[in-house]
C-alpha cells in the first residue's frame, strides 16, 4: 500500500468517523436534554405546591386531598424508615456474601453463587410485592411478630398489632431486594483490593482473616460505604414492592409493625385520584424531592466507589 | 537472634509448571545474602517460599525442607502463619497500609503478634529508627501511610517487619521502584542490619549485590549455578554461565 492509498483512506474514514461522531452526540445531547427537561416539569410543576403549602409541606402530618392540607412528613418518615431498616438487614448480608466471593470462594463457585446473586435483581419488584404480600406478611403475622412482641416488646419498635404488612415488610423486602447491589458492587470493590495489600499482611503473620478484616477492607472501605449507599438510593425510590406490603397508612408510628406509607408508595397509591391542581401539585413535589435524594445519594455513591478503583488519594501532610 | 537457615531439596510448582528445581543453599547467619539471575529464573520464587509465601498464590505448591535454626518449616504441622511472624519479608513495591496512620503500619505486625500494649510505642520507635525512618516521621506518625515519597514508603515497609524483630529478613527486590537516593538509603540500613539481622535479598542490580551481600547465589531456569562469598561470585566464577551474567552477555 503506497502512502497516496492510505492517505486516500484516511481522509475517507475520518469523514465517515465524523459523522458517526455526530449522530452519536445527537443522542448524548438527546438523552441529557430528555433528564434536564424532566427535572425542569417537575420543578415547575410542584411549584403552585411549593407557594402554597411552603416548608409546611416538608414537616407537616396531615395528608387530607379533601380539605387540601398537604403535609408530606409520614411518607418522608416511612421511606426512611422502611430502606433504614432495609439496610441494617441487608448490608451485613450483602457485605458477607460479597466478602466470601472475594476472598475465600473458589473461582469455579464464584461465577454460578454471583449470577444466582445478580438474578436476584433481575425480579420485577411485583413480583416481590406480590410474594411478600401472600407469603411473607402472613409469616410475619403469625409467627415473627407474636415472637418479637413477646420477646423484644418492651423496645417500642415492637409494641401495638402485628397486621404483617407494615414498616417491617416493607423493610424485608426491600432488604432483599437490595442485597444484589450491595454484594456486586462490594464485591468488585474487594477484588479490586490489590494483591500486595494482602500478602503485606500475611507476611506480618496475620491468617486469611486477620488478613481480610485488617488489609483488604480498609482498603475497601469508601467503597464499601459506597455500596450501601448506592442500595440506600435504590430502596428509598422502589415502589412496587413496598407499595404492596407497608399498609399504606397516613400515621406516623415509631413501630415496625405499624402500617405506613413511602414517598413512592403514595404517589402510586393516589395519583389517579389528584383531580385537582394542588393535589396532584403536591404528589409532584414528592415525586422531586425523592428524585433530587436520590440523585444526589448516588453521586456520592459512585464517586466512593471509584476512589478504591483508583487508589487511595495521596495527600500531602 | 540472627537465625540462618538451611535448605534442602526445595522445589516449587505453580499448578504445573515447576519453578525450582531441587535448591540446597545455606544462609549465613547475620550475614546479607544475595539471590541474583534473571528475570524467570525462579528468585522470587524461591524467596517467597522461605516464608511460606508462595503457597498462598492460587495452584502454588512447594516441597523439601527448610530449616530455620532447628525448625523445619515445611514440617507437618507447622503453621505457616507463625512461621511468618518469625520471617520479616519486604515487597518489590512499597505497600504500606493506607487506611493506617504511619504508627499504626509498623504496629500492624505488633498487634497481630499479642504484644503487650505498652511496649508496643517502644517497638515501634526502635523499628523506624533501625529504618532509618524515626528523624522524619517521628512528628507525623498519625499521618496515613499513603503520604509518605516512594522511598519512605518502602523503609515504612521496612520497619514494619524489622517491628517484629524477625529471626531472617527477606528482601525482594526492595529497591526496583525506587530513585538511586532512596536505594542508596535502602542499602545504608541494610548494612547496619549486618550481624543483628539474617537478611536474604533478590535482586536483579549486581552492582546492589556486590554493594551489600556478603554472600551471593546466582540462579538460572529454577536452579542454583553458583553460591559463594560475594567477592568469589564477582571476581572468581567457576561457572561459564555465571561469568557470563555477570558480564553482561544476557540477562
Amino acid at each position: 500500500m503506497t502512502f497516496e492509498d492510505r492517505k486516500g483512506r484516511g481522509r475517507y474514514s475520518s469523514r465517515s468517523d465524523r459523522l458517526f461522531t455526530g449522530l452519536t452526540l445527537v443522542m448524548v445531547v438527546a438523552i441529557l436534554f430528555l433528564a434536564g427537561l424532566m427535572v425542569l416539569q417537575l420543578l415547575v410543576a410542584s411549584i403552585p405546591a411549593m407557594q402554597a403549602l411552603g416548608w409546611h409541606f416538608l414537616v407537616g402530618m396531615d395528608w387530607d386531598p379533601v380539605h387540601e392540607h398537604f403535609g408530606a412528613l409520614p411518607f418522608i418518615y416511612g421511606t426512611l424508615a422502611s430502606s433504614l431498616l432495609a439496610l441494617i438487614l441487608a448490608a451485613p448480608l450483602g457485605i458477607g456474601v460479597a466478602i466470601f466471593l472475594a476472598e475465600l470462594a473458589p473461582p469455579w463457585f464464584r461465577a454460578p453463587v454471583s449470577f444466582m446473586v445478580e438474578l436476584l435483581a433481575a425480579i420485577p419488584s411485583v413480583v416481590y410485592g406480590v410474594w411478600g404480600l401472600f407469603v411473607m406478611a402472613p409469616w410475619l403475622r403469625n409467627m415473627v411478630q407474636p415472637w418479637l412482641s413477646e420477646h423484644l416488646g418492651f423496645l417500642p419498635f415492637f409494641q401495638g398489632p402485628g397486621f404483617g404488612v407494615g414498616i417491617l415488610a416493607a423493610g424485608l423486602i426491600l432488604a432483599i431486594m437490595v442485597v444484589p447491589t450491595i454484594t456486586a458492587v462490594s464485591r468488585d470493590v474487594l477484588m479490586a483490593v490489590p494483591n500486595h495489600q494482602r500478602e503485606a499482611m500475611l507476611a506480618l503473620g496475620a491468617t486469611k482473616w486477620e488478613t481480610t478484616w485488617k488489609a483488604v477492607i480498609p482498603y475497601g472501605r469508601s467503597g464499601i460505604v459506597g455500596a450501601i449507599i448506592l442500595a440506600l438510593g435504590r430502596a428509598l425510590g422502589e415502589t412496587m414492592a413496598a407499595t404492596m406490603v407497608i399498609g399504606n397508612s397516613l400515621d406516623i408510628s415509631i413501630s415496625l409493625f405499624a402500617p405506613a406509607n413511602t414517598m413512592a408508595s403514595i404517589i402510586a397509591n393516589s395519583y389517579a385520584e389528584a383531580t385537582y391542581g394542588l393535589h396532584a401539585a403536591a404528589l409532584i413535589e414528592i415525586a422531586l424531592i425523592l428524585f433530587v435524594i436520590t440523585l444526589i445519594l448516588n453521586i456520592v455513591a459512585r464517586l466512593l466507589v471509584r476512589r478504591v478503583a483508583i487508589g487511595p488519594v495521596r495527600m500531602e501532610a | 537472634m540472627a537465625l540462618g537457615m538451611e535448605i534442602q531439596n526445595l522445589r516449587a510448582w505453580y499448578g504445573k509448571v515447576k519453578a525450582l528445581q531441587d535448591i540446597n543453599l545455606t544462609v549465613v547467619p547475620g550475614a546479607v545474602t544475595a539471590i541474583i539471575g534473571p528475570s524467570g529464573c525462579g528468585k522470587s520464587t524461591f524467596i517467597r517460599c522461605l516464608n511460606r509465601l508462595h503457597e498462598v498464590v492460587r495452584g502454588a505448591r512447594a516441597s523439601g525442607q527448610v530449616w530455620l535454626g532447628d525448625l523445619n518449616i515445611y514440617g507437618r504441622g507447622v503453621d505457616p502463619v507463625l512461621v511468618r511472624r518469625r520471617i520479616g519479608m519486604v515487597f518489590q513495591k512499597p505497600n504500606p497500609f493506607p487506611a493506617m496512620s504511619i504508627f499504626d503500619n509498623v504496629a500492624a505486625g505488633l498487634h497481630l503478634d499479642g504484644v503487650p500494649r505498652q511496649e508496643i510505642y517502644g517497638r515501634v520507635e526502635m523499628a523506624l529508627r533501625l529504618a532509618g525512618l524515626w528523624d522524619e516521621v517521628r512528628d507525623r506518625l498519625q499521618v496515613s501511610g499513603a503520604n509518605l515519597s516512594g522511598g519512605q514508603q518502602q523503609r515504612l515497609c521496612l520497619a514494619r517487619a524489622l517491628a517484629l524483630e524477625p529471626e531472617v529478613l527477606l528482601l525482594d527486590e526492595p529497591c526496583s521502584a525506587l530513585d538511586p537516593a532512596s536505594t542508596m538509603h535502602i542499602e545504608a540500613v541494610l548494612r547496619d542490619l549486618k550481624g543483628r539481622y539474617t537478611v536474604v535479598i533478590v535482586t536483579h542490580n549486581m552492582q546492589q549485590a556486590s554493594r551489600v551481600a556478603d554472600y551471593t547465589a546466582f540462579f538460572l531456569t529454577g536452579e542454583v549455578v553458583e553460591y559463594g562469598s560475594t567477592e568469589d561470585i564477582f571476581t572468581r566464577p567457576r561457572d561459564e554461565r555465571t561469568e557470563n551474567y555477570i558480564t553482561g552477555r544476557f540477562g
